[in-house]
């Protein structure tokens, strides 16, 4: 039976985690009436603090997660994961596993969990990304974790809807900084060493260390270095109390403010250009303004021809009104 | 492109290996579908627990523990507890033809014998997930 918007708001009052569920599905495949249903959500986005995490492919973020929910379950917090895996552009399907490491909680019903693929071109992605957190945040979580490959992709469109950004990596996998994308390095406000029980902990370390003090030695940027063993459960407290402490730094510096406004800048621009693409080349019945024909006409060079388009398009309105 | 089908791919029951379902779920993959995979060992309560959160149009159980005339009624009235009675739920492995004839006549999609060209699991769950979508436009 299909699931109407006044059921959803229903299901997000009576915190009916179905509705939360089918809210993400319609984020997804971008529903028509969407916008209208976000919108009517919106009030109640922003209570939830993000945490991003990302790393190489194998590095342990599922079991780390799995482990920090432990922890914070521990606390009595809600805690909601999305984790984001890429689609093949070859076939657009994706195979999403990072649920094997946290089934534990699966039947904890404070804990929501929620595999997502990244689907199609990266600016819908970004939207889409953005709109599925605010949704998670909307139904009442208190802590929401973001895991997502860190392979130079769609990643950066996934931290930045971070409060936090945590990058993970473990020894052994060949040179794991040589591995992280220099952008990464720029993200990160913590970083974790996972898989400490391993061989090469100490030399990761030291390199990383090294690594750091090179790039931010002029910035004074304090980026905190923390061990952990995720399958094990060591060092985890300790992890998740310094990512508390950075979160309660962040808030009282004004950086989570700002953070919260960049990406609701980025928001509202992404909104803007997806709209004006639809004003642009929707069908006659979204009311697109450019026709095929005037695209067909090859009398002028491309670039005139489309100032020209734009110039006749912008000047009618202003005519008309 | 973007109203993907989603599977959950689950092994239900104490039995230890899973090759079949991770070849399935490659399969299915490949064939342009969202397929979230959740392991080994899962409860009835698990499996409809997990589907309910990924927003699945199909659970596909991989059986090889003989228990699948009570696994299969059990996940069933999970997902029914839980207001998921449209998921399709179709399974593979070791199950008997009487076997899959009676949980069919249940209100389970199709069940698939040791051997089934994997290509058909995929095609069977376009062509139903395609004419249910179909159903609730109109
Ligand atoms: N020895 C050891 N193994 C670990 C540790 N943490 C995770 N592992 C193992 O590393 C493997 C990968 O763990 P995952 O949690 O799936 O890693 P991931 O980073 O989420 O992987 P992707 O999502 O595929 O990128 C699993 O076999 C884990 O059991 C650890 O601290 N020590
Ligand atoms: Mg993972």
């Amino acid at each position: 039976m299909p699931v109407t918007h006044h059921d959803i708001l229903e299901g997000f009052a009576g915190k009916e985690r179905r509705m939360l569920s089918r809210a993400i599905t319609l984020a997804e495949r971008e529903a028509p009436g969407f916008p209208g249903l976000y919108d009517a959500l919106y009030a109640q986005v922003g209570t939830a603090a993000r945490l991003g995490v990302t790393g190489p492919p194998g590095a342990g973020k599922s079991t780390l997660l799995s482990a920090l929910i432990r922890e914070y379950r521990a606390q009595d917090k809600d805690v909601a994961v999305v984790a984001v895996d890429p689609t093949s552009p070859f076939t657009g399907g994706a195979l999403l596993g990072d649920r094997v490491r946290m089934q534990e909680h699966v039947l904890d019903p404070q804990v929501f969990i929620r595999s997502m693929a990244t689907r199609g071109a990266l600016g819908g992605f970004a939207r889409r990304t953005h709109e599925v957190v605010d949704l998670v945040d909307a139904f009442g979580f208190d802590r929401i974790l973001l895991e997502t490959v860190g392979v130079g992709q769609s990643e950066h469109d996934i931290l930045s809807e971070a409060d936090l950004v945590l990058v993970v990596l473990h020894p052994g996998a060949g040179d794991s900084i040589q591995a992280l994308k220099a952008g990464l390095t720029e993200l990160a406000d913590l970083f974790v060493i996972n898989k400490a029980d391993q061989k090469g902990a100490d030399r990761l370390e030291t390199d990383l260390r090294e690594m750091l003090e090179l790039r931010f030695r002029d910035h004074g940027k304090d980026v905190p270095i923390l061990r952990t063993v995720a399958t094990t459960g060591e060092g985890v407290s300790e992890l998740l109390g310094k990512i508390e402490s950075k979160l309660a730094e962040f808030g009282a510096q004004g950086e989570l403010t700002r953070r919260r406004q960049d990406r609701r800048q980025a928001q509202v621009r992404r909104i803007l250009e997806q709209q004006l693409h639809n004003q642009l080349f929707g069908s006659e019945a979204q009311s697109g303004r450019i026709r095929k024909e005037q695209l067909e006409d090859t009398s002028l060079p491309p670039y005139t021809q489309a100032t020209n388009l734009l110039k006749e398009l912008w000047g009618a309105k202003e005519h008309s009104e | 492109m973007s109203e993907q089908i989603r599977v959950l791919v689950a092994k239900p029951g104490l039995d230890g290996h899973d090759r079949g379902a991770k070849v399935v779920a490659a399969v299915l993959r490949d064939r342009g579908m969202e397929v979230i995979y959740t392991g080994l060992h899962q409860t009835p309560a698990q499996i409809a627990e997990a589907a309910l959160q990924e927003d699945v149009d199909v659970v596909g159980l991989s059986i090889h523990s003989g228990a699948h005339m009570s696994l299969f009624p059990e996940i069933q009235r999970e997902l029914k507890e839980r207001g998921l009675e449209d998921v399709l739920v179709v399974g593979g492995g070791i199950i008997p033809e009487e076997d899959q004839k009676e949980l069919e006549s249940l209100g389970f999609g199709r069940l698939f014998g040791p051997g089934s060209p994997t290509a058909e699991i995929a095609d069977y769950i376009e062509t139903e997930i395609a004419a249910r979508r179909a159903g609730e436009k109109t």
